[in-house]
């Protein structure tokens, strides 16, 4: 009984959460069909989801999804290798992170998008031209948060540490780094989610594989269905990486999250 | 008896803005002299701002001073030792470490091995009476079991000065008075020097074998009281006639130098 209880609840619960998606394909699929809109512009739901099932079955889907996730991986690998060793660099001397922060504050507005022009002249429609708009539009939100972290570091526990005899290797290693991690590891979900934006950008230009390139191609030959299963391919592509990366920070910063239940 | 801790015209500066937006050279400590005795429990009472907080973290290594010297076993302060521990007013706990863990830290900085170090704090968590609590975390603790493990974390790795900076201020009344017993309890198992400082006359006396009670900023010894209760004592001796005569006493004492930050405010609150 408690088990069927359970389960009621749970469905309740997928019910409640899912009454907005719900309600938004069945307008969906309602505008189109009932001359709402031209079917021309905007394909229901149902021949995207054919088109997606079509492309599934002719193994290109795979293939753009693999490229696109391939390309948004390296980029973010990338910019978290960069971003968290400088990040903590800078938010741990002081003074060079008051001499950088206006001229990060001003990279970080800068939009990757209108940058992508200069990385083309200097790197060709490449690869590395690519990687390149994905590593900058990922780079700063990970840098600038990871040095945060680092700063907003409870002093009262470095002066802990350094009571007990420690050394400036044991602060670095077993207290900044514990207590910077959860800033450190939003900042990677934040960059995530711009690799995601960017990556589109990136194959839109001069691209022949990928999910941003099956939605411009698409909408270039007039596959309108295509064009919207790309759209949701890529949707569901940045919902998946979020929750990969929301995971990760769950997993590594569990104390964290119990203080904010508990409090 | 052995000098534990010897200051000597010890003085120390800050830079700090003032309102027309230049600098000024705020003095906090200025010819600063006292002796603190081995095994001794040594207490510091003074207004807001005297620069008794000062004091204990250039003794913890934490601060510079500008002129005049510290010595500590007869040798000149050095700025990272094995031989301190210092207990904060906010516990300055690891909320990413358990109970157990957060013992161990001093003892992970010494070296010690990991089950040397396991055996280590679960002794000393015993002694605080937490050993039900070993796995929790401290955001899952009450203020003073906080500040208890904060305790057995600095006893675990045996310094031989103990620096205490207000550890009760932030605990409820009550708890506050079950702890200055607690503390007592574990000073007498092995009296190692403690220098305590806090705001709080009453919990200076049921402590202390000396009281220091200190001036207005810039800060100097205005006079050290001798404590004759003896021990060990019991919450009992807050109610006894010596403890009121010395309380009367270090309250006149302090009652001066409170006034004088006072009248230094605008709209001083004191003017009797």
């Amino acid at each position: 009984m408690n088990f069927l209880r359970a389960s009621a609840a749970n469905l309740n619960d997928i019910f409640t959460r899912g009454m907005g998606l719900f309600l938004f394909l069945i307008l969906w699929e309602a505008a189109p069909r009932l001359g709402w809109v031209r079917q021309t512009f905007m394909s229901p739901p149902s021949a995207v989801f054919r088109a997606i099932y079509l492309l599934a079955y002719r193994g290109e889907l795979f293939r753009h999804f693999a490229i696109s996730l391939q390309r948004i991986m390296l980029g973010l690998l990338l910019s978290v290798a960069v971003g968290v060793v400088f990040g903590l660099f800078i938010g741990y001397f002081r003074g060079v992170e008051r001499r950088l922060d206006l001229l990060f504050q001003a990279f970080r507005q800068m939009s990757a998008f209108a940058l992508f022009p200069v990385f083309i002249l200097l790197f060709g429609l490449s690869e590395l031209s690519k990687t390149i708009i994905i590593f900058w539009a990922s780079l700063w939100p990970v840098l600038l948060n990871t040095s945060n972290g680092v700063k907003n570091v409870d002093k009262v526990l470095i002066q802990s540490a350094k009571s007990m005899g420690a050394s400036r290797a044991f602060i670095f290693r077993r207290i900044i780094l514990p207590a910077a991690a959860p800033e450190i590891f939003t900042g990677v979900r934040l960059g995530g989610g711009c690799c995601v934006m960017a990556v589109v950008a990136a194959e839109m230009i001069g691209a022949n594989s990928g999910l941003g390139y099956l939605v411009l191609y698409s909408q270039e030959t007039f596959n309108i269905p295509e064009m919207y299963a790309g759209i949701i391919c890529l949707a569901i592509l940045g919902l998946g990486l979020n929750y990969a990366l929301y995971s990760m920070e769950l997993f590594f910063t569990s104390w964290k999250q119990e203080i904010r239940i508990g409090e | 008896m052995k000098i534990k801790v010897q200051a000597r015209r010890l003085c120390r500066e800050f830079n700090v803005k003032n309102d027309r937006g230049g600098k000024d050279t705020l003095s906090v400590l200025d010819s600063f002299d006292l002796d603190i005795l081995e095994g001794e429990f040594f207490s510091i009472l003074g207004p807001s701002g005297c620069g008794k907080s000062t004091f204990l973290n250039i003794l913890a290594g934490l601060d510079d001073f500008d002129r005049g010297e510290i010595l500590v076993d007869q040798e000149p302060l050095k700025k990272r030792s094995f031989d301190r521990g210092m207990v904060f007013q906010s516990y300055a706990l690891l909320p990413w470490r358990t109970v157990l863990e957060n013992l161990e830290v001093g003892l992970e900085i010494r070296n010690i091995n990991r089950r040397g170090r396991r055996e280590i704090a679960r002794h000393y968590l015993e002694m605080v009476g937490l050993s039900n609590f070993a796995n929790q975390y401290p955001h899952q603790l009450s203020g003073g079991m906080r500040q208890r493990v904060a305790i057995a974390r600095v006893l675990a790795y045996r310094p031989n000065l103990l620096l205490m900076d207000e550890p009760f201020a932030a605990l409820d009344a009550q708890t506050r008075e079950l702890m200055q017993i607690e503390l007592l309890r574990i000073w007498e198992a092995d009296k190692k020097t403690i220098i305590f400082v806090t705001h709080s006359i009453d919990e200076a006396i049921l402590l202390s074998d000396r009281v220091a009670i200190m001036t207005a900023r810039t800060g100097r010894i205005k006079e050290i009281i001798d404590i004759d209760i003896p021990r060990p004592r019991t919450e009992e001796i807050r109610g006894s006639i010596d403890f009121a005569r010395i309380r009367q006493n270090a309250w006149g004492l302090l009652k001066e130098e409170v006034q004088k930050v006072n009248a230094l405010l605008p709209g001083g609150l004191m003017t009797a």
